[in-house]
């Protein structure tokens, strides 16, 4: 399967990454190189069966203990206010958008 | 408006916080109102290098909420990263449960006989709070939220009516509070609603395209939000138009649902196996020794006190309403050996008491104290009159019916000596009414007897009383 | 006399500060010393993202002087936390950054005594071969500085195999221990998955992640690994609960050992000389008393294809945190979205953006199938290959670490040309096994590995073939 120009974009405006005009021929051409060589793995029969899996997880019992923060916050912070971390504005009704 | 040609097809998620003390992935408190960001740590910051660990409890509460809503519980469930950029989702991914979830297949059954699906309920993490209007130009973000442990609860789109989506929303409540996984409080956002709707003609078995409502902040708002949607998908269709799959908001103070900004087609969530958590296997004997300390649920509890306590149906629903009332409603009701006299005294004076002192205070006077009362009263220690102000001085003061009886002169009085003493004065103070009613005028017993009722302040007993003022007419 | 304790085994420098005849202090002099001697710095091998020698003299001073590790320096890569110098992962985008907890690993070793001298160079966040990736310039082979230290982990090789310090953290998601080992000439060990915590271990990609050790000498990784390993289910869930073996106290003869020699890792394609070095070090074992046998491990070549899928799908997802928000670069743009794409365009190089690309791609609707989940299932594949070698008797495997030694730098600009110097090594990270690199010998005057690689938890059998094979080759080991 071969990338597009578009495929680059949407997977760029996925994952937050700007990626300018200029750079998008020279990621089609790497991408497309590198999943050229993962075609193989489409011609590897897997029907056969799961391995033994895993024992599971260990849990936590609930009770508190986070890990201390040798430093403040705000000492990495890009933005900080009041306590809040201060991002560039979003109108209110989109706050309804996300899924939870 | 057509709609009677159509029929409302409604499927409910429901995000329920569980009453964990600490998140699911990490130790901090899940404190509610704390100062921002307090509540936060290396995992639940997303901090490079940090990593989650999964909180039993929250597991528990998790089976329990399946066990109680019928579910069957996956011996081995996967949590699975669900991607996306939002600025109070620190990780840039919530930790959810997707291709394998906790519990599957489970049920509520309606007042109406009805039985509504459960699709899955799955475990999940919260994401932080994002507030607009604080600082001018920019969002802030408080991540205390990060984390705290969530069920969702996805029904099968099997209700249909606004109607019967809250009777399913108050069912759910009812049993996950009866559980004790969570608080329910919409207020506190310790619950939240998405519904999906869409409308198709009566008998047609395909359901068309439908619209998810978000921004639902109380059941009512769901009913409402619901029937207008619903309006809108039939107008369309009778138009001959197509609905729009997309997300809708609610704006409860113009009553209003508009379409969200989001673009169709941007949300490829890209979910895939967390390969920080291995899967979570539970043994049989686990799952099993949950399902033991289940609670007796309302359905179940309601059948029992109408046919042991000899409650109406409506007594039964509202002593069923909270687990806290119900279980002080059996105590009184045992205690004092009058079911009847229970239940009058627990939906009328003890409801009062309680929503005089507020939400949250739990139910002043211990029930075994009312059940004294309650005994007094049928003793004919007290009067009726006279245990209602004794309750209250239980209420303000604290302390046991029969003390506060005898210190306050409550008690009935029944020896002679002290009510012929009360009437002498009476007829003596009242000369013109006594010899009325000596002379046969017996409408005016009845005023002797308040008379006599007031001078005794409520303690005379009244059969005795009236026995005796009775024996004056003709005399 | 500091001097020349510093040149000696870790083991060495614990007993002489644990009996009071050297002091923390004065080791981490020696190291800074020895560090500008072999020009450690930025115009040379630029071994360091950060370090600072006032920083290491006062954490020196308050270093307990009992554990087995005292007063011994350490490197640590700069993808490990730790709330001294750096957790900068060699990007732009954690420019400075100092973590504010510390990784189990780092803590560990610094309660074992050992002192922190500099957090290394890297590729970022851990994606290639040669240290050519990091935002802070590459690393440079000490043996010969055009050419590269191998990597992600290049900068902790450089630092133990210029003598600057005698045992290094670093980590590996696909060989990014062993193979800079293997460049430089001295022993990397990736440890069994979930042996030592990831925790503090900035991820690359969460289920091939390991933090693994440098050492001069078998007996010193042995030394370091026994600090490090061990259960951390509090912290890390794919923690393993089961207690770690003693290493360092193996028998030194393979006597009743069965040694295979998967028949893919020699293709044809290999040259004479490393050909010639591995057979070597192939009848060392025998000489020691290793049975030899054949084997076939069928799935190898199908190892860097799901490697390439996997890695870079766990990747987009653990470096979505880089955004600005609570940490790190920002870049300011337009509104939020302007800003998010802003910094992650600003902040990552070209290696990781690509990674991210490849890795959103992959999981992207319409592709999960096709691309991750038929990778995960050829990834069982590769297991099941080690586990039937094993369960036939086989107690451990010998391989070379890589197909050639140290290229020069610029050499592999195709990256999947890049992606091949792994393909004797993702294997390991791919099914979970211990794996280690020692060096064999050197070929055109430069160093190559022997790559061992043991069962699941058979920490101790793989350290018992290194052992003994470090000891019958000897110097024949560095010539
Ligand atoms: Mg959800
Ligand atoms: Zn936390």
């Amino acid at each position: 399967m071969a990338v597009s120009r578009d495929d680059v974009r949407h997977v760029a405006a996925l994952a937050r990454i700007g990626v300018a005009e200029a750079q998008l021929d020279a990621l089609v051409t790497e991408l497309s190189g590198i999943l050229a060589h993962m075609e193989v793995l489409v011609q590897v029969d897997t029907t056969a069966g799961a391995a033994d899996e895993p024992a599971g997880m260990p849990l936590a019992a609930d009770e508190p203990g986070s890990v201390p923060l040798a430093r403040a916050r705000e000492d990495g912070a890009p933005k900080m206010r009041d306590g809040f971390f201060l991002v560039p504005r979003l109108a209110t009704h989109d706050d309804g958008e996300r899924s939870a | 408006m057509s709609h009677g040609r159509y029929e409302m097809v409604v499927g409910l998620e429901v995000h329920v916080q569980l009453r964990t003390r600490t998140k699911v992935f990490c130790r901090c408190s899940t404190q509610f109102g704390d100062p921002p960001n307090q509540n936060t740590c290396p995992v639940c910051l997303a901090l490079p290098g940090a990593l989650p660990v999964l909180n039993g409890r929250a597991v528990e509460f998790a089976v329990r909420s399946g066990l109680a809503l019928g579910c069957a519980i996956r011996e081995r469930s996967v949590f699975a990263r669900k991607n996306y950029f939002y600025p109070d989702l620190p990780k840039g991914y919530q930790i959810s449960q997707f291709e394998m979830p906790l519990c599957e297949h489970g049920f509520v059954a309606l007042a109406s006989g009805r039985t509504i699906g459960i699709t899955r309920i799955h475990m999940e993490e919260d994401a932080g709070k994002s507030v607009h209007d604080r600082f001018a130009g920019y969002t802030a973000i408080d991540l205390n939220r990060s984390g705290v442990p969530l069920i969702e609860i996805v029904s099968e789109p099997e209700l249909s009516s606004s109607a019967e989506a809250g009777a399913y929303l108050r069912a759910v409540k009812e049993i996950l509070l009866y559980a004790g996984v969570s608080d329910c409080s919409m207020e506190e956002g310790s619950l939240r609603v998405d519904a999906n709707v869409s409308a198709r003609r009566h008998g047609e078995q395909a359901l068309r395209t439908r619209t998810e409502i978000k921004n639902l902040n109380a059941f009512s708002n769901v009913e409402r939000a619901l029937e207008i949607e619903f309006a809108r998908h039939c107008a369309v269709h009778d138009a001959g138009g197509a609905v729009v799959q997309q997300t809708m908001l609610y704006d409860a103070d113009r009553n209003s649902v508009r379409p969200a900004r989001s673009k169709e087609g941007s949300q490829d969530y890209r979910y895939f196996p967390d390969p920080d958590l291995p899967p979570l296997v539970l043994s049989r004997a686990y799952i099993e020794g949950i399902r033991a300390t289940l609670p007796e649920f309302p359905s179940a509890r309601r059948v029992r006190y109408r046919t042991d306590f000899a409650v109406s149906a409506v007594e039964a629903d509202l002593l069923t309403a909270e687990p806290s009332l119900g279980d002080y409603f059996e105590v009184v009701a045992r205690g004092s050996g009058d079911s009847k006299a229970a239940a009058h005294w627990v939906m009328g004076e003890v409801l009062a008491a309680r929503n005089a002192a507020g939400a949250g205070t739990g139910i002043p006077v211990p029930a075994e104290a009312l059940a004294e009362l309650i005994r007094m009263v049928k003793a004919g220690t007290v009067s009726n009159t006279a245990a209602k102000t004794i309750y209250a001085t239980l209420v303000a003061e604290g302390g046991a019916a029969r003390l506060i009886a005898e210190r306050d002169g409550l008690l009935l009085v029944g020896d002679e000596t002290s009510l012929r003493g009360w009437v002498d004065d009476v007829f003596k103070e009242n000369p013109d009414e006594a010899a009325r009613f000596i002379g046969g005028e017996r409408r005016l017993q009845g005023v002797l007897i308040g008379l006599v009722m007031k001078k005794s302040q409520g303690s005379a007993d009244p059969q005795k009383l009236s026995q005796l003022i009775g024996e004056r007419v003709g005399r | 006399m500091t001097a020349s304790l510093l040149a000696g085994a870790a083991a060495g420098i614990a007993a002489a500060v644990q009996a009071g005849t050297a002091t923390a202090v004065a080791l981490v002099a020696e190291s800074f010393r020895r560090g500008r001697e072999v020009n450690a710095g930025r115009d040379g091998l630029n071994a360091f993202v950060s370090s600072d020698e006032d920083l290491s003299r006062a954490l020196a001073a308050s270093a307990p002087c009992g554990g087995p590790l005292a007063g011994v320096p350490v490197a640590i890569k700069d993808n490990i936390a730790t709330t001294y110098l750096t957790t900068s992962c060699g990007s732009k985008m954690l420019q400075g950054y100092v973590s504010p907890f510390e990784a189990t690993a780092a803590r560990k070793l610094r309660e074992a005594g050992a002192v922190l001298i500099g957090k290394t160079t890297m590729d970022e966040f851990g994606m290639g071969s040669s240290t050519e990736h990091c935002a802070f310039g590459s690393a440079k082979n000490p043996i010969d500085p055009t050419r590269v230290p191998g990597g992600s982990s290049g900068g902790s090789a450089v630092a133990v195999a210029a003598g600057i310090c005698p045992i290094a953290l670093g980590s590996e998601t696909g060989g990014s221990v062993r193979q800079p080992a293997a460049f430089c000439g001295i022993v990397g060990v990736k440890p069994t998955y979930g042996r030592v915590s990831r925790f503090g271990l900035v991820a690359f990609a969460s289920s091939l992640d390991h933090v693994g050790v440098f050492g001069r000498t078998v007996d010193d990784a042995a030394l370091a690994l026994e600090v490090i390993a061990g259960p951390d289910t509090a912290h890390d869930a794919t923690s393993a609960v089961r207690e770690s073996p003693a290493l360092r106290h193996v028998a030194r003869d393979l006597e009743a050992m069965i040694i295979g020699l998967p028949r893919e890792y020699f293709p044809a394609s290999l040259s004479a000389e490393m050909r010639d070095r591995c057979d070597r070090a192939i009848a060392a074992l025998r000489a020691r008393g290793a049975e030899i046998r054949h084997v076939s491990l069928p799935n190898t070549a199908l190892a860097i294809p799901a490697y390439y899928i996997i890695a870079p799908a766990e990747c987009a997802a653990n470096l979505a945190r880089f955004d600005g928000v609570r940490y790190g670069v920002r870049i300011d743009g337009d509104g939020l979205v302007g800003m998010y794409e802003a910094t992650r365009s600003g902040g990552f190089g070209a290696e990781v953006t690509r990674r991210i690309l490849l890795g959103t791609y992959v999981l992207s609707a319409g592709y999960y199938d096709a691309y991750y989940r038929k990778a995960m299932q050829v990834r069982e594949r590769i297991r099941q290959d080690f586990a039937a070698v094993f369960a036939s008797g086989v107690h451990a495997l010998f391989t070379p670490t890589t197909p050639t030694p140290a290229f020069r730098f610029g050499e592999r600009s195709d990256p999947y040309a890049m992606y091949l110097s792994d393909i004797f090594t993702v294997t390991a990270n791919l099914a979970e096994l211990p794996a280690m690199s020692l060096p064999i010998g050197r070929v055109t005057g430069l160093p190559v590995g022997g790559q061992v690689i043991a069962p699941k938890f058979a920490e101790a059998d793989m350290f018992r073939v290194a052992y003994a094979l470090e000891a019958e080759l000897g110097q024949a080991a560095h010539r």
